[in-house]
């Protein structure tokens, strides 16, 4: 069997990228940041608040962290509402020890169906991102583009009516975006999306959209679902990127960390403590500036 | 190779044990290099009928961000650790590289390193090529390198690790001298083709940094700790057999900014412990060939 002769012709290899969606830019080469106070490291937390349907639709695919054994999945239903119950109100209490405000990825169906969550929340100062309307809104190129304007509109609309606030940011569910996302985002107001992982400082798409990333590697999903490794190595690898970051930033500019946490992972009970311990680390060092994921964009914007 | 044969016929059996010494410059006693991944993955590859390129539709958003991580951020950061610790890179790249982004490839050309083809992306696989396709994969990346940095590359490791069963012979036939697609070994060896000569210089999957956080699920200082068991272990035998190690890397995984303190303590353990030959691969290679 021969390779059709297409599969050596290469019409995308180009100076920049094999596509359209953002210009390439070495952060190596790019004017240097400084955050608000002199701060050399911005550590951005953002939290993934989901409500997982018992039934997934698998439309266009399953997200991660959704059922997983045949109808009832009462283990993987409950355990997920676990995290908005208890996780959630224990990550709660630790910021407002530690006196940080956050990022809070919201899936719309927890505002409507828990409108508590929503107003405990906006008491803390939190900023609400939109994060889908409830874990089987996924997207993926498949998804009929009136299908996700729809879906995307839903997320924002409910996001605001419950909240009062409308949200600016938008993280989709794993990360996961169509070719059409960027400008439906656009199109609906979107201010910066989080999915694209390939970079330490927001970035802008052709289109305007601004993308703050939120590095998956930097996330309790990645570290302790995936790697299986602790809560103590998890809070131990963020110390160490922060303190990375942070002797980078003395000479090439103002750095981010992005701590990408989820309730009902890092808030049981034998992880909460850790990462409590890691809330305390980071508010003591003078250099660690907390912020919510659209004060940095606007730290951001101010100096383009 | 033997196509077809239970036994593919790449090189003769060879027990560790009671083989001729080889000698590193200046008495070391394990010859010790560094091989990043400069890479290019399309957002949009066409399909290959042996092998799926992204798991997800396209656009794969992390997959194909993560990688751009490499191009945008942490090729400087990785680059610069191993400058700084004195090791040089032997790079295994995605030729189209030099297109998308020569910066990078600059960048690397700047410090010395040394280029070997990864071939044009990592998303086009050599799996059912003709003999005519893969002799215009080899010319497309001796030609692009050439023009890009001035080397003429002298070593192969088959793109996303795709072979046919005629890669070996040809890459011979152009006048590659090592390969980096076999692991039987923690020595140079020769490998048998059909025209001239071609040597298989150790590479690495297992302490490849995306085997150690990625298969065996490690933190990052577990895996500097087994990159310097696996250097201190080579240094020992090495001093009665002359070892080769292999340290392969992708930016985008070794240089988040978790993971690149605790490498940055595994390479300054080997550059201090005084064994090591930091070595390219094509000096190894050459330095193996003059004991034969």
């Amino acid at each position: 069997m021969t390779l059709d002769a297409s599969y050596l012709r290469y019409p995308k290899r180009r100076a920049g990228y094999d596509h359209d969606l953002y210009p390439w830019s070495a952060l190596r080469e790019r004017k240097p940041i400084t955050w608000p106070q002199g701060k050399r490291v911005a550590v951005w937390i953002c939290v993934s608040l989901e409500w997982f349907p018992i039934l997934p639709t698998d439309t266009p695919f399953r997200a991660p962290g959704h059922m997983a054994t045949p109808y009832p999945d009462y283990r993987h239903y409950t355990a997920r509402d676990y995290g908005t119950r208890i996780g959630f109100y224990r990550l709660l209490d630790a910021f407002a020890k530690a006196g940080v405000t956050v990022s809070v990825a919201t899936n719309s169906a927890i505002a409507e169906r828990y409108p508590q969550v929503i107003a405990d929340i906006m008491a803390a100062g939190h900023e609400i991102i939109a994060h889908s309307t409830d874990m089987n809104g996924t997207i993926a190129t498949g998804l009929p583009i009136d299908d996700e304007r729809a879906l995307i509109a839903a997320s924002l609309d409910t996001l605001e009516r419950e909240s009062g606030t409308r949200p600016t940011g938008w993280l989709s569910i794993a990360r996961s975006q169509s070719w059409n996302t960027p400008d439906l985002l656009r199109e609906a107001g979107v201010r910066y999306c989080c999915d694209w992982v390939n970079d330490e400082l927001p970035w802008r798409f052709n289109n305007g959209l601004i993308n703050l990333p939120l590095n998956h590697e930097l996330s309790d999903r990645q570290i302790i679902a995936t790697h299986q490794q602790s809560a103590e190595s998890f809070a131990e690898q963020m110390i160490d990127a922060f303190d990375w970051l942070s002797a980078e930033a003395r000479t090439l500019g103002g750095r981010m960390l992005p701590i990408h946490v989820t309730p009902y992972i890092l808030g049981l009970p034998y992880r909460i403590d850790a990462f409590e311990r890691l809330l305390a680390n980071l508010v003591g060092r003078e250099e660690a500036w907390f912020a919510p994921g659209e004060t940095i964009i606007d730290a951001w914007s101010a100096q383009q | 190779m033997d196509e077809g044969a239970a036994d593919p016929d790449l090189y003769d059996f060879s027990a560790y044990r009671d083989r001729p010494k080889i000698v590193w410059p200046d008495g070391k006693t394990v010859a010790v290099w560094v091989a990043p991944n400069l890479e290019y993955y399309e957002i949009d590859p066409p399909a290959n009928p042996q092998r799926n390129s992204w798991a997800r539709p396209h656009p794969d958003v992390v997959g194909y961000s993560h990688r751009d991580h490499a191009n945008r951020v942490s090729h400087w950061r990785m680059a610069d650790v191993m400058s700084r610790h004195g090791f040089p890179g032997s790079v295994s790249l995605s030729v189209a590289l030099c297109q998308h982004h020569p910066d990078v490839v600059d960048d690397a050309a700047e410090r010395g390193w040394e280029f070997f083809s990864h071939g044009i992306y990592n998303t086009r696989y050599s799996y059912g090529m003709d003999e005519v396709q893969e002799r215009a994969m080899i010319e497309d990346s001796i030609a692009t390198v050439l023009a890009a940095t001035g080397q003429r590359i002298r070593g192969w490791l088959a793109p996303a690790l795709t072979h046919t069963a005629r890669t070996l012979d040809l890459i011979a036939d152009y006048g590659l001298d090592y390969t980096c697609d076999l692991y039987h070994d923690d020595q140079v060896q020769a490998v048998k083709v059909k025209t001239g000569q071609l040597a298989s210089i150790p590479y690495s999957l297992e302490v490849n940094d995306h085997y150690g956080f990625f298969i065996y699920n490690m933190s990052p200082r577990a895996y500097a700790d087994a990159l310097i068991r696996q250097f201190d272990r080579l240094a020992n035998e090495g001093a009665t057999s002359g070892t080769v190690m292999c340290i392969p890397l992708h930016a985008y995984l070794i240089g988040q900014p978790h993971r690149i303190g605790a490498f940055e303590r595994a390479l300054e353990h080997i550059a201090a412990d005084g064994r090591a030959w930091i070595a390219r691969a094509g000096d190894i290679v050459d330095a193996w060939r003059a004991q034969q």
